[in-house]
């Protein structure tokens, strides 16, 4: 489970947002430029809020009282940016394995389940410029689930794929967040992705949570 | 006539000098992006100062500072039993000095260049610092560096004004190939003056040539 109670003062407006989600997909849902990376950056411990509480599965992440806070390594929160951030000079496989703490049995086991799943077995030895938008999409989720998270954050992940290529990752997302039973939270502003991803949806407007009825059909 | 100790010392020094100056040029750069302390501009122009001064100016300051009487001179006397001053080594410090510079901003630009997102996608791994640092900000910065380091030796074996001052020109000791030239020159020896310039040509052209092939089958 995990807790977000944050305020960080942003060039436009104050982000003050407080949350708690169980194992499964979040998604916060607004309009460009409402905050909606900021709070990824600041789980994934990669900004540092202004004061609050982030807590997950009773380690804290960050606190401002005790003056905590957890580098994003010690965290084990795994972050699949918008535009993937796959390492250009390392190939495919490099890339799925870079999160992995000990390469053992184990290992070797989620590394085959997890590109049978995404579908991505062809891959392994292809350099990144040589991958479509789809394929970096699914590079980038076996990465992210590679190294076993206990939280998983997705920026958009479906923004930049045609829509064919959407549908079918939509559904793929959901399968892996039933199969990983981790909290998936997910950034978008598109209503169509927040109401077929998301378990929960949070409305977000100007850094401030909005009713759950606000302009998801605009 | 054409004596190889100057080419043999110039070759040297320029590859010791590059040595250290890729460590130094390294390292100021990661730390100047890293940090954001007060004074960092006046930092960042003091390090570009020796790609503007004449070498005369870096000369003689290096000399205040290391000659006999100069407080690093005094400190080597003192602890070391030894002084650098018109040795080698000095020629060497002058290379470092004045290649500095364009070591530096090389390897500032490429650390510029890289994506920050593919750093903190690699710190969300679970990666340390040390291990974003050597496994993806060096090999994504790489071009650049060698670019700094290619041109780094390029300058020190070109290296003349801050050379004269503090190692001298001792034939078969500090001599380098622009003291051989400037020297042979006055001597009225245009011959030898014009053999070291074609050797000198021929090995700063070789290398400025490999590295734009290097770049060239790299886009």
């Amino acid at each position: 489970m995990l807790t977000v109670d944050i305020k960080k003062k942003l060039c436009d407006f104050t982000l003050n947002i407080s949350f708690t989600v169980e194992n499964k997909t979040l998604v916060l849902f607004g309009p460009s430029g409402c905050g909606k990376t900021t709070i990824l950056r600041c789980i994934a411990g990669l900004l540092t809020p202004d004061e609050g509480l982030i807590l997950s599965n009773g380690q804290t992440f960050y606190c401002s009282q005790s003056t905590t806070d957890l580098p994003p390594r010690k965290r084990n929160v795994s972050y699949m940016f918008q535009d993937f951030a796959l390492f250009p000079h390392m190939n495919v496989k490099h890339n799925i394995w870079y999160g992995v703490k000990t390469h053992n049995q184990q290992a070797n086991q989620l590394y085959e389940k997890l590109i049978a799943l995404l579908k991505i077995e062809h891959l392994p030895h292809r350099s990144i410029h040589q991958l479509s938008g789809g394929e970096k999409q699914r590079v980038a989720m076996a990465r992210a689930l590679m190294a076993e998270p206990q939280i998983l954050l997705l920026d958009e992940p479906l923004s930049a794929l045609d829509t064919q290529s959407r549908y079918e990752l939509q559904d793929e997302l959901k399968k892996l967040q039933q199969i990983w039973n981790i909290p998936f939270i997910l950034v978008t502003h598109s209503p169509e992705e927040a109401r077929a991803l998301g378990s929960e949806v949070l409305f977000l407007h100007q850094g401030q949570q909005m009713p759950p009825s606000w302009n998801i059909n605009e | 006539m054409v004596e190889w100790q100057p080419v043999i010392l110039s070759l040297k020094v320029a590859s010791i000098s590059v040595v250290f100056v890729f460590f130094l040029g390294v390292l100021s750069a990661y730390i100047m992006r890293s940090i954001n302390i007060p004074g960092k501009i006046a930092l960042e122009s003091l390090f570009t100062l020796p790609l503007v001064l004449p070498p005369v100016v870096i000369g003689f300051l290096l000399l205040v500072l290391i000659g006999k009487q100069g407080p690093v001179g005094i400190f080597l006397k003192n602890y070391f039993d030894t002084q650098i001053i018109f040795t080698p080594a000095a020629a060497v410090l002058a290379g470092i000095v004045v290649s500095f510079p364009l070591m530096y901003q090389s390897t500032k630009a490429a650390f510029e260049s890289i994506d920050k997102t593919l750093e903190d996608a690699a710190r969300t791994l679970g990666a340390s610092e040390w291990r974003v640092f050597w496994t993806v900000t060096i090999p994504l910065s790489w071009p650049g560096l060698v670019s700094g380091l290619v041109l780094s030796f390029a300058r020190t074996l070109g290296e003349f004004g801050a050379t004269i001052m503090i190692a001298g020109n001792i034939p078969g000791k500090t001599q380098t190939i622009p003291l051989a030239i400037y020297f042979a020159t006055e001597s009225n020896d245009l011959v030898t003056a014009g053999m070291y310039v074609i050797i000198i040509s021929v090995v700063t052209f070789s290398i400025i040539f490999g590295l734009n092939q290097w770049k060239g089958r790299k886009c």
